[in-house]
């Protein structure tokens, strides 16, 4: 391995870490400037301004921002996110379960998508012009102008009113048999898949393309190769970097962007659990959610970018 | 006697953007011997790349071959299936390109690339074929021929790469080798390795060969017979020292008196006008480089290293050396696009700041720059007038009719047609390009042009033209030319003195017509040697040659 290849990897790494504190305090200061009192609106109507003052000394309320924020940050590094102040659960409690159904959810999604997009991608870019990529393309750019309640209602209707093969709603814990997991994973995985498939082979797509217009994959035209060998020796590994890319960008929304998948199918995933902390004013875990999107959004982009930098051959 | 190549009435269609069918191959036809070696020569647009991958049966995107047969080894490319024709290319007929350093995959290593025509047909095991290219890359005199296969493309040079692709198009023992221009991007010193050890490699095989060049002295050298083009179509055809010595062919004539324009008498300076006046231009001890570090006085590579020189006004200097010599950052530093980092520049006695953005307009205004890449120097959204108008209004404030008559002025000096001002960059020709970038500069009414790589982009006849133009326009204007080039021969047709730089450093300053005296530096010797001469005997001769006899470094 190249020494320059560590020094970027690394140099890449402390950016995401920058990046994360970078937000941290953006989250943080985003949900100071809201409105309200947390104590007041905590005590209710009928509080006294006594008992107002009080519970602002409790919960360190009157301090200054900085001390909270390190306080708060503090907390997050070593996993302790806080208590709700809707509940007063501690927030680990309330979310952990729902974060593992989100990344079951994403899991599985993602199990199916990113080899589905990416065979499409390929053989589109492999046979263009064809009929059969005109009719990818097109189907692409129909997904992507769908909404995903359209797909999500739809695909209830069909499946679960109209033929009854699926369950309408997915209750994850009441799954006994790996049959009985597949009917309840099919829809929400289904109309994920729509949602993100559709950049992940248009950009596999384009990547490909290009690498076939390079003089080497001509080269290899031109020594008899196969349109396979020169697709899947020549041009594909040079287009790693931006395919990997478009996956983690895909991807990256599985977390939390699929707010309307939970509803319609009322997952118990931790975009709704989102809504709802927004919904009632839980600051903590609004900063908590907030957080956790970041950090698998950066997650995925950083390993993404170390993939490219790993795949360029320079620094081999 | 039965012909390897027989190509009859060849016609190539391509489609333009516009949806209209153009014919770019009208009708050829030619032949090569078993063994023989053709050239192709013709300027850019002649279709001499598109004739030589038709003989692989290939016709690049929007191009479609159109009629005719083309006969390889008996068997015709242009009705062949697709599969057929894949099965022929590398084992009968192979392929090696103008740029083997874009032509090489970069993520693959060297020797997967160069065996790789045996594991598409299945010709040998794979350590036989490796044996086989450690053999030809032996043959090919490449450094370190056991090891070499192990590296990736871009830790190896241009002149190295382009070695490997020959290696590459040998492999399969074809039975003819198509060269497409092998030697265009390389310098002159590295073209000689690759032409000698294709010649020579070529020598040892019983393979024919068709060579693709723009360049008549290269062409010389390795060609049996020669086929010049124009257009699309054949315009003479004849053995190699019959169209050098007898040309009948009027476009042939031109390409060959276009070769070596005459050069400037060198005519020293009146010396009392040396002394009284001080010089137009005065580089004085400057260096520049790149990779800047907070905190550090020098950047981290130093590409320009203490380089003085002077131009007096109304002659000119040339700035020569091969690639990575620094020649192009000192234009750079020189018109102030990147910042010195040592010495002075002074432009008519005033000492000019480092970087354009702090000179004043009429430091700005004397000194110009005419850039190598036409195409990408000119704005596509703009009309030419508009392009060539800009100035006039930026350093004399010129508007409305005023500005017209003097661009139509300006389009008169460069020898465009008026009517040229009302279309855009992609409307015109590379030479068209050039003279625009020429009038942009000479708008400003500028003391210095700084002209970097000009001509290299352009054709053979093209060029010249462009250098016939420099020349009376300096007659008129009173102007000093800083020419950049790899091409002597060029810069001694333009310079009366030049300045060889190797490494970023400069070497020698002499007189133009004495560069490669044997009083010069060894190096500008080497270069001088270097330039192809239309002698076909001239590439067999350096074999004497005190520099370029021994077998190449690596």
């Amino acid at each position: 391995m190249h020494p320059t290849l560590w020094l970027m990897l690394g140099h890449r790494l402390l950016i995401a870490l920058l990046t994360l504190v970078v937000v941290s305090l953006v989250v943080f200061m985003a949900t100071e400037v809201l409105p309200g009192d947390v104590a007041q609106i905590l005590l209710g109507q009928a509080a006294t301004p006594e008992a107002v003052a009080g519970l602002r000394t409790a919960m360190h309320l009157d301090d200054p921002a900085f001390l909270r924020f390190l306080r708060w940050f503090g907390g997050l590094v070593t996993g302790d996110l806080g208590t709700s102040y809707a509940n007063n659960l501690p927030i680990t409690t309330l979310i952990g379960g729902r974060l593992v159904s989100s990344l079951k959810l994403a899991g599985a999604t993602a199990l199916f998508s990113v080899p589905v997009a990416l065979t499409l991608g390929i053989t589109a870019a492999m046979l263009r012009g064809s009929v059969y990529d005109r009719a990818v393309t097109v189907a692409t750019i129909t997904v992507i102008s769908v909404p995903e309640f359209m797909v999500a209602t739809s695909g209830v209707l069909i499946f679960a009113v109209w033929l009854q093969w699926l369950p309408a709603l997915s209750f994850s814990r009441d799954v006994q048999s790996f049959g009985e997991l597949l009917r309840v994973y099919a829809m929400p995985v289904m109309t994920l898949s729509f949602v993100i498939s559709a950049q992940m082979i248009r950009m596999t797509r384009a990547a490909v393309l290009e690498a076939l217009g390079t003089p080497y994959v001509e080269m290899a035209l031109l020594k008899g190769a196969s349109r396979s060998r020169m697709v899947l020796r020549h041009a594909l590994p040079n287009a790693i970097g931006p395919v990997v890319n478009a996956v983690a960008l895909s991807l990256s929304y599985l977390l939390g962007g699929v707010i309307i998948v939970e509803t319609i199918f009322n997952y118990p995933g931790i975009a709704k659990l989102m809504v709802d902390a927004v919904a009632t004013r839980d600051l903590p875990l609004i900063q908590s959610c907030a957080m956790i999107f970041c950090f698998v959004y950066l997650l995925l982009i950083t390993t993404a970018d170390m993939v490219a930098i790993i795949s360029n051959p320079k620094l081999r | 006697m039965t012909q390897l190549v027989d190509i009859r009435d060849l016609r190539v269609d391509a489609t333009t953007d516009a949806g209209r069918r153009i014919e770019i191959i009208k009708g050829i036809s030619l032949t090569v011997a078993e063994g023989e070696m053709v050239a192709l020569i013709g300027e850019s647009g002649s279709g001499k790349t598109t004739i030589a991958l038709s003989l692989l049966g290939h016709a690049r995107d929007g191009c479609r071959i159109a009629g005719g047969s083309i006969l390889v080894a008996g068997q015709d490319m242009a009705k062949l299936s697709e599969r057929e024709r894949a099965k022929l290319r590398g084992t009968v007929v192979s392929y090696v390109p103008q740029s083997a350093a874009a032509a090489f995959n970069p993520s693959l290593r060297v020797m997967d690339q160069v065996i790789e025509i045996t594991r598409i047909h299945r010709l040998m095991p794979r350590a036989e074929a490796e044996a086989r290219a450690v053999a030809l890359f032996r043959a090919l005199s490449l450094p370190e021929p056991e090891r070499i296969g192990a590296r990736y493309p871009h830790q190896l040079s241009g002149g190295q790469l382009q070695r490997l692709a020959a290696a590459m198009a040998l492999i399969g023992d074809p039975r003819l080798v198509v060269f497409d221009e092998p030697t265009t991007a390389l310098d002159v010193t590295t073209q000689i390795e690759v032409l000698r050890a294709i010649k020579s490699v070529m020598r040892g095989t019983s393979a024919g060969g068709v060579y693709v060049s723009h360049d008549l002295a290269i062409v010389a050298q390795v060609a049996d017979r020669i086929v010049v083009l124009k257009n699309g179509e054949v315009q003479e055809e004849g053995p190699t020292a019959q169209i050098l010595s007898a040309p009948r062919h009027p476009y042939t004539k031109a390409l060959l008196a276009a070769f070596r324009p005459e050069t400037v008498p060198a005519q020293p300076a009146a010396p009392e006008a040396e002394a009284a006046a001080p010089p137009v231009l005065e580089v004085d001890d400057v260096s520049a480089g790149y990779g800047w570090v907070p905190g550090r006085a020098m950047p981290l590579i130093r590409a320009v290293k203490n380089v003085s020189f002077r131009v007096e006004r109304g002659r000119n200097i040339g700035i020569i050396g091969e690639s990575g010599c620094g020649k192009s950052t000192l234009a750079r530093t020189i018109a102030g696009i990147m910042p010195a980092c040592g010495g002075g520049i002074s432009l008519e006695g005033q000492r000019l700041a480092p970087l354009a953005a702090q000179r004043s307009r009429e430091q700005l205004r004397r000194l110009q720059i005419v850039f190598q890449s036409a195409d990408t120097a000119l704005n596509p959204a703009k009309q030419i007038g508009e392009i060539i108008g800009r100035p006039l209004t930026f350093y004399q404030s010129l508007r409305g009719a005023a500005r017209e008559a003097r661009v139509d002025q300006l389009l008169d000096m460069v020898q465009l047609p008026r009517p040229l001002k009302h279309r855009h960059a992609a409307e015109l020709s590379g030479g068209q390009k050039q003279r625009v970038n020429l009038a942009r500069a000479l708008a400003a009414d500028p003391s210095v042009i700084l002209c970097d790589e000009i001509t290299s982009a352009l054709d053979t006849v093209v060029a010249a033209a462009i250098i016939e133009l420099l020349r009376e326009l300096q007659n008129g204007l009173g102007l000093s030319y800083v020419f950049i080039s790899h091409d002597l021969p060029t810069v001694q047709a333009i310079c009366n003195e030049v300045v060889v730089m190797r490494g970023g450093e400069k070497l020698e300053q002499c007189l133009a017509m004495q560069v490669g005296d044997p009083s010069g530096h060894p190096y500008s010797q080497l270069l001088m040697a270097s330039v192809p001469r239309l002698d076909p005997s001239w590439l067999d001769g350096l074999d004497h040659h005190p520099q370029l006899g021994r077998a190449p470094p690596g």
